[in-house]
C-alpha cells in the first residue's frame, strides 16, 4: 500500500502539497528458488491443473443422467459431483460447504497465517503465472527494468506484444475452462471450435478473460491491498501465536552492510545478522519490505525466505533470517526464554472442532439423502368442501420427488383419518383403494388428491398423514397435514 | 500540531492529514489512481448507456437510443418465446376433443395448468381463487353443478354464460313472488320453511302442510314436485344441502320474494376455444366434475 513516508525530513507545509491520489508502484519481483518457491510451483500446477481438466472427467452414472463428474446442470437445475447429485431445494449443502470453507480459512490463518493469500488464492496462483511469463518474455527483474527504462524498441516493442499475447491466450482459456463447467464438455469444446456453441458461452468466455488478465496481469496485488476483505479480517483475527512469514529482528538488527557489521563486532558493540541487501524485498511480488513486520500487503508466500536463505548461505549464516516464526517467539529470545510452537491452542481448537462438527453433520445428511419425497400443499381456497350428501372433503397438491436416475412405482397412501376416501385426478383408484403411481427418472409429479370422508364421521383440524413406498425397495416418505371440516 | 497541518506519525513515520480528534490523528493514505480512473470510465459508460439505451425525456418523447430497446418489445419478445415452448403441447390440446385430454395424463396435466391461469385471471374475481365460490357465485369444488357438471356441460356454462347477451346463454329465472303480488307474505313465510326441511333444517313452528301446497302450486314447475330441481332451468336442487345464497329463513324469504338471477358472462369471444376447453377440464377436476 502506498504510504507517504517522512522519515528523516519534514511534514509537507499544508494539505495541498500532499497527493490525494498515489500512482501504483511498478513491482519487478526477481525470480528466486528455494523450498517455498516449490510448494508454490506445486501448488500452482495442481490447482491450475484441476482447474483446466476436471471437466474433461467422465463418471458413468447410467443412461438418464449426464456422464460428466462435476456438472452444474443450469437448465436442469441439478448439480453433479461425482457420485452426489444436488437438486436445488438441498441447497444447504452448498450453505454447508461455505461453513466449511470458512471455518477452514480462519483455521489455516490461526495455524500459519495467510496460507490461503500466499498459496491458494485464485489471484495469488494467476498472478504468479503472469509474473512468470513477463520474466519469460521480459527478463528478470533487472533486465526487465533496465528496458522499462530505455527507449521504445522493436525488441522492446516485440516483447510486449508477445507477452500480452501469452496473457490473453492464458486468460481465454481461464474463461473457457469456466463454461465448460456448465456444459458437457467435449461437445462444448466441439462446439466452441466450429462456432456453434450458445451465445451466453461466448459471452462468459469473454468476460472471465477480460477480469483474468486485467487482474492476474495488471491489477495484480492492489486486488490483495485494495479489493481483498480478507486481509482486514485476517488482522483481526490473528493472534501472537500464529505461525507468520516473520523477520527475526531479535538477530537481524541492528542491521548494516557486511563490512560494517564485522567493525561493530570488532569494537564489541551489537551488530545484527541482516546486512540490508533488500533481497526480500527485490522478491516479494507485492513490493513490501517484511523487515517492518506483518501487513496488509504481506500476503506469506515465502519467497522472502528463500531469498534470504540463499544470501545467508553465501555468507557462511545460518539460513532462517526470515522464517515461519510468531511474534510471541521472538520477544522471548529477546527476553531469553525458550521458544515454542503452539500450533495447538484453544482458538486452532474450536475452529477444528467446528469443522468437525459441521463435516459430520454434512457427511450424515449425504448417506442419510432420501432418494424419494413427497410435499403435500392443503388448499387454501377452499379450506374444505360440502358435498350435497353432506360428505366433507378437503383436496390437497401433492408432489412426489424421485431422486434417482431410473423411473420408479410408488405406493401412495393418506392415514389417520376415519372413514377417508382418497381419489387422485387423473389416475383412477384401483379396486383394492392402493394408488400406484410412476414418477420418472430424476423427476417430479404432481397431483391433486381428494380426501372425502362422510358427515358423521368429519372431524375439525384432523391430523393427516400422506405416505410413499417404493414398490421395490421399499424406501418411504411421509408428509403430515390436517383434514379440515367446518 | 495546529489542526490542518499535516504532521509525521511517529510509529509508522506516515504523514497524517493533519485532522485530530480528541489526540487521534489520521494517517494519510492516498487513495490509488486507477480507482480515480475506474471513476471516470463509470461517466464513460454512462455516456454509452445513453447512446445505446433510451435515457433522456425529451419534449414529446424520449431519446430511444440506437437499440431502440424498450420494456414491451422486451415482454412481446418473451411471451412469443413461451408461446414457441409450449406450442407443441398447446397444438395438442387444441386437437384433442375433451374425453381425449381427460385420458392422457400428460395432455390433463398441461391443461390443467393452463386451465389453472386463465382461471386465475378471468373467474376467481367471482368464483375465488380455488375456485370456493361465495354468496351468489357457486363453489366449483362440491358435485353440486346448477346446469350440469360434465365436461360437454361445463364447457358450454362457460362458452355461453349464463342470462348472459348470448344467444345459446343458459337461461331460466326465478320470479319475484313477493314484490310482483303472486304470494302474499304468510305463503312466502310458509314456503321458505318448508324448502328448508326439504334439506332437513329445523322449523320450529312451521305450518309445513300449508307450505308444501304453496310449493305444489306455485314453485314445482320449475323445482320439481319433490324440489329436486331441473338443470334444464338452472333451478336448484332444493333438497341437496348446498346452498347458493345460505339456508337462513330470511335469505330464503327474500329469494323467493324478489327473485334471483345471478350472471355469468360468455366467455366464447373472449377467449380462445382452447383456454375455454383447458378451463373446462380444470373446473371439472377441481373435484365435482361428473361422469
Amino acid at each position: 500500500m502506498y504510504v507517504d513516508r517522512h522519515i528523516g525530513h519534514e511534514p509537507p507545509e499544508s494539505l495541498d502539497d500532499v497527493p490525494l491520489y498515489a500512482a501504483r508502484k511498478a513491482i519487478y519481483p526477481q525470480s528466486v528458488k528455494g523450498t517455498y518457491r516449490t510448494v508454490r510451483w506445486i501448488v500452482l500446477i495442481a490447482t491450475l491443473g484441476i482447474y483446466y481438466l476436471l471437466p474433461f472427467v467422465r463418471y458413468d452414472r447410467g443412461p438418464n443422467a449426464p456422464h460428466q463428474a462435476v456438472l452444474i446442470d443450469l437448465p436442469g437445475r441439478r448439480f453433479y459431483f461425482f457420485f452426489i447429485e444436488i437438486w436445488p431445494q438441498e441447497v444447504y449443502y452448498i450453505t454447508g460447504l461455505l461453513i466449511l470453507a470458512a471455518v477452514a480459512l480462519f483455521l489455516m490463518n490461526a495455524v500459519a497465517g495467510r496460507v490461503w493469500c500466499g498459496y491458494l488464492c485464485p489471484q495469488t496462483v494467476w498472478t504468479d503465472l503472469f509474473y512468470a511469463i513477463e520474466r519469460l518474455i521480459e527478463g528478470d527483474r533487472r533486465e526487465h527494468m533496465r528496458r522499462d527504462r530505455a527507449p521504445w524498441t522493436l525488441d522492446k516493442a516485440g516483447r510486449k506484444l508477445v507477452k500480452h499475447f501469452l496473457w490473453l491466450m492464458v486468460a481465454w482459456w481461464t474463461g473457457g475452462a469456466w463454461v465448460l463447467y456448465f456444459a458437457d464438455a467435449p461437445t462444448l469444446v466441439k462446439q466452441l471450435a466450429t462456432g456453434q456453441a450458445p451465445l451466453i458461452a461466448y459471452a462468459w468466455i469473454g468476460i472471465l478473460t477480460l477480469t483474468t488478465y486485467t487482474l492476474a496481469g495488471h491489477m495484480r496485488e492492489q486486488v490483495c491491498l485494495y479489493m481483498c476483505p480478507w486481509p482486514r479480517i485476517q488482522a483481526a483475527l490473528t493472534d501472537e501465536h500464529a505461525l507468520n512469514v516473520t523477520y527475526r529482528y531479535d538477530r537481524g538488527e541492528p542491521r548494516g552492510s557486511v563490512k560494517k557489521n564485522e567493525q561493530l563486532r570488532e569494537q564489541g558493540l551489537p551488530a545484527g545478522d541482516c546486512i540490508d541487501c533488500l533481497q526480500c524485498v527485490n522478491v516479494c511480488p507485492t513490493g513490501v519490505d517484511i523487515r517492518e513486520g506483518a501487513s496488509l500487503g504481506c500476503i506469506q508466500c515465502g519467497l522472502c525466505i528463500d531469498a534470504c536463505d540463499a544470501v545467508m548461505r553465501k555468507l557462511g549464516q545460518p539460513t532462517r533470517l526470515i522464517a515461519y516464526d510468531t511474534d510471541a517467539n521472538v520477544r522471548r529470545r529477546l527476553e531469553h526464554k525458550p521458544t515454542s510452537i503452539r500450533i495447538v491452542r484453544p482458538r486452532t481448537l474450536v475452529y477444528a472442532g467446528v469443522i468437525a462438527i459441521v463435516g459430520a453433520i454434512m457427511l450424515a445428511a449425504l448417506a442419510t439423502r432420501a432418494s424419494v419425497g413427497i410435499n403435500v400443499i392443503h388448499d387454501r381456497n377452499p379450506m374444505f368442501v360440502r358435498l350435497s350428501d353432506g360428505a366433507i372433503r378437503n383436496a390437497y397438491t401433492v408432489r412426489i420427488l424421485n431422486k434417482r436416475i431410473e423411473p420408479r412405482r410408488f405406493a401412495f397412501a393418506a392415514d389417520g383419518v376415519a372413514g377417508a376416501n382418497v381419489d387422485i385426478v387423473g389416475i383412477a383408484t384401483p379396486p383394492d383403494g392402493d394408488h400406484a403411481i410412476e414418477v420418472g427418472p430424476d423427476q417430479t409429479r404432481e397431483f391433486r388428491v381428494l380426501v372425502t370422508v362422510p358427515r358423521a364421521l368429519a372431524q375439525d383440524a384432523n391430523p393427516i398423514a400422506f405416505t410413499v413406498v417404493d414398490r421395490n425397495t421399499g424406501e418411504a416418505a411421509r408428509a403430515s397435514d390436517h383434514f379440515f371440516a367446518p | 500540531m495546529s489542526p490542518d497541518k499535516p504532521g509525521v506519525d511517529p510509529v509508522t513515520g506516515a504523514s497524517t492529514t493533519g485532522h485530530e480528534w480528541d489526540g487521534l490523528t489520521e494517517l494519510n493514505t492516498p487513495l490509488p489512481r486507477w480507482w480515480l480512473w475506474l471513476f471516470y470510465a463509470t461517466i464513460v459508460w454512462a455516456i454509452g448507456y445513453w447512446i445505446v439505451y433510451p435515457a433522456w425525456p425529451l419534449i414529446a418523447s424520449y431519446s430511444h437510443g440506437i437499440l431502440a430497446w424498450n420494456s414491451r418489445a422486451a415482454i412481446v419478445t418473451d411471451l412469443s418465446d413461451l408461446k414457441a415452448q409450449r406450442g407443441p403441447l398447446m397444438d395438442k390440446l387444441a386437437a384433442a376433443s375433451l374425453g381425449q385430454i381427460i385420458a392422457d395424463p400428460q395432455l390433463l396435466d398441461f391443461a390443467r395448468a393452463v386451465g389453472k391461469s386463465a382461471f386465475a385471471e378471468n373467474c376467481a374475481a367471482c368464483h375465488g381463487a380455488g375456485g370456493g365460490g361465495a354468496k351468489g357465485y357457486p363453489n366449483l369444488n362440491d358435485d353440486y353443478w346448477l346446469w350440469g357438471g360434465k365436461l360437454a356441460d361445463i364447457e358450454q356454462t362457460i362458452n355461453h354464460g349464463v342470462r348472459s347477451s348470448d344467444e345459446q346463454t343458459r337461461m331460466g329465472s326465478m320470479p319475484a313472488f313477493g314484490r310482483d303480488g303472486m304470494l302474499k307474505r304468510s305463503e312466502i313465510s310458509a314456503v321458505a320453511d318448508y324448502v328448508r326441511s326439504l334439506s332437513g333444517l329445523p322449523t320450529p313452528n312451521a305450518n309445513l302442510p300449508f307450505g308444501q301446497k304453496v310449493f305444489a302450486d306455485n314453485c314445482a314447475v320449475c323445482h320439481g314436485p319433490e324440489g329436486k330441481g331441473n338443470r334444464e332451468l338452472g333451478a336448484p336442487n332444493l333438497t341437496s344441502g348446498i346452498w347458493l345464497y345460505g339456508p337462513g329463513n330470511d335469505i330464503i324469504m327474500d329469494g323467493i320474494t324478489n327473485g334471483r338471477g345471478a350472471v355469468m358472462p360468455a366467455w366464447a369471444g373472449r377467449l380462445d376455444p382452447t383456454t375455454i376447453k383447458a378451463l373446462a377440464v380444470y373446473v371439472y377436476s377441481l373435484g365435482g366434475g361428473e361422469k
